[in-house]
């Protein structure tokens, strides 16, 4: 039976093809469709130039609807981003953040997406008074938890606590399956080892990730190994990443609009090495999650250094094994693509 | 992120009152002017003081203190900004290891980062 869940890609994947403007916005929505990918997120200020300072070009935002309806796909989220430290030495006030998010509800509106993604570090008090012109608009506010943030985070449960209080269906969750990292990514370790990490500590920090050991006894311990700068760089990571469970998910399917599936590898044979998407995609199904998983390629900033990223080939690998999970046939524009 | 792309190849230029290079943001979208809360550059290590750096985007040009109260103009996604350098007569033709680098104030970080790429440029006779 096919699954209810639906394949699209955030055009984050693609960011070190389109900064170099080797990709322009047709590309990367055509290279989606190609893969049977139709659902599209987008963070508004990279794909839209002037977004939010400026304001983004009326033309840019038709644009963007022939392109979405020239190849058939539909339009996802809206990534913000709010800026509450745009002043130096103080805060943006409450209401102008209030204010701020208004501006992107209405952006979300123009780019017709049912979401906007708000990053986990907003305070749920500025969602929470923003939730009622959301709900006019039609546009539900997701935040995104984000590693090193997690289910059982204090401040996610707070979060919870207050959307549900308020009652408002325009409040919610966008998981980031960053958070489920089940082995350290062996990208990050050969960058690290490039940067000069001796192997011995190298192998002892992903042996360490293996055996779940605390993120500070691990510093500590490449500290007496002799390890400096980049070798404690390496273990530092092991404080923003951990192995959570993806079944902390199921608490709280009722309020998980979107999820974003993050990658840092996928192996030629379709296998990302460190996220574990079988177990992500049936903890989903089981949940009766019938929304978007997005790609989101984040491999990139860990190889550019050594290689130029084809983020188009990594979306490609991640959506077969999309489409292999989720129980599609399979589809014939993800071979001919390869 | 980014990093060895910030420097444009064969950008370096002499202009009015000094030279310059283009550069990219180092980052995976744009950010108001406001938060860019410094720009490094050095010429052949040598670094330039922050008073001599002027920062251009489309037509718009800043001093680096101009730049803290910038509220309504960006540098947007892998945009060209020109960096200027104040130097009377510019630089002599020839080949520089030119650095730039960024800090900035990013609201969801727990740190200012400051970014760095460094390329040997050369300036035509």
């Amino acid at each position: 039976m096919s699954s209810q869940i639906k394949r699209g890609v955030s055009l984050y994947s693609f960011q070190n093809e389109t900064f170099q403007g080797k990709m322009n916005l047709e590309d990367c929505i055509r290279t989606c469709a190609q893969f049977g990918a139709r659902g599209i997120e987008v963070i508004g200020e990279q794909s839209f130039w002037g977004w939010p300072e400026v304001g983004a070009n009326q033309a840019d935002i038709d644009h963007w609807h022939a392109l979405i309806k020239k190849y058939d796909c539909t339009p996802v989220s809206h990534d913000y981003m709010l800026d509450y430290k745009r002043y130096k030495g103080r805060p943006m006030p409450f209401e102008e953040q209030v204010a701020s998010v208004r501006r992107d509800i209405d952006f979300g509106a123009a780019l017709g997406t049912p979401f906007i993604r708000s990053l986990v570090s907003i305070a749920p008090e500025v969602l929470v008074a923003a939730a009622p012109y959301a709900e006019e608009k039609g546009i539900k506010m997701l935040t995104e938890v984000h590693a090193p943030l997690h289910f059982d985070h204090p401040w996610i449960i707070r979060m919870a606590e207050m959307f549900q209080k308020s009652g408002s269906p325009a409040l919610g969750f966008l998981p980031d399956m960053g958070m489920f990292l089940k082995h350290y990514p062996r990208v990050w370790s050969a960058k690290f080892r490039r940067m000069g990490v001796p192997d011995r500590i190298a192998d002892y920090i992903e042996k360490a990730y293996e055996d779940r050991v605390l993120s500070e006894y691990v510093i500590l311990e490449v500290q007496q190994m002799g390890g400096t700068g980049p070798a404690i760089g390496m273990a530092e990571v092991i404080r923003h990443n951990s192995a959570f469970e993806p079944k902390r998910m199921l608490d709280y399917m009722d309020m998980i609009h979107n999820i974003h599936g993050k990658f840092y590898e996928m192996t030629e044979d379709y296998v990302e090495p460190s996220i574990p998407y079988d177990e992500i995609v049936a903890v989903l199904q089981k949940g009766g999650y019938d929304g978007y998983i997005c790609s989101e390629y984040e491999g990139n900033r860990w190889i550019e250094d050594a290689e130029e990223p084809d983020s188009v080939e990594q979306v490609r690998r991640q959506q077969v094994m999309l489409a292999r999970l989720l129980g599609e046939p399979e589809a014939p524009a993800l071979k001919a693509a390869a | 992120m980014m990093d060895n792309k910030m420097i444009i190849e064969g950008s370096l230029e002499n202009v009015d009152g000094g030279f310059a290079f283009q550069g990219r943001l180092p980052y995976y979208r744009g950010l108001g002017l406001s938060m860019v809360e410094d720009i490094e550059v050095s010429v052949d290590g040598e670094p330039v003081a922050r008073e001599a750096i002027r920062f251009s985007v489309r037509g718009k040009t800043y001093t680096l203190d101009e730049m803290e109260t910038v509220y309504d103009n960006r540098w947007n996604f892998g945009e060209k900004a020109t960096i200027i350098v104040l130097k009377d007569g510019g630089l002599q033709p020839g080949s520089y290891r030119i650095g730039f680098g960024t800090r900035l104030r990013i609201s969801y970080l727990p740190m200012v980062p400051t970014t760095r790429d460094s390329k040997e440029l050369a300036l035509a006779a």
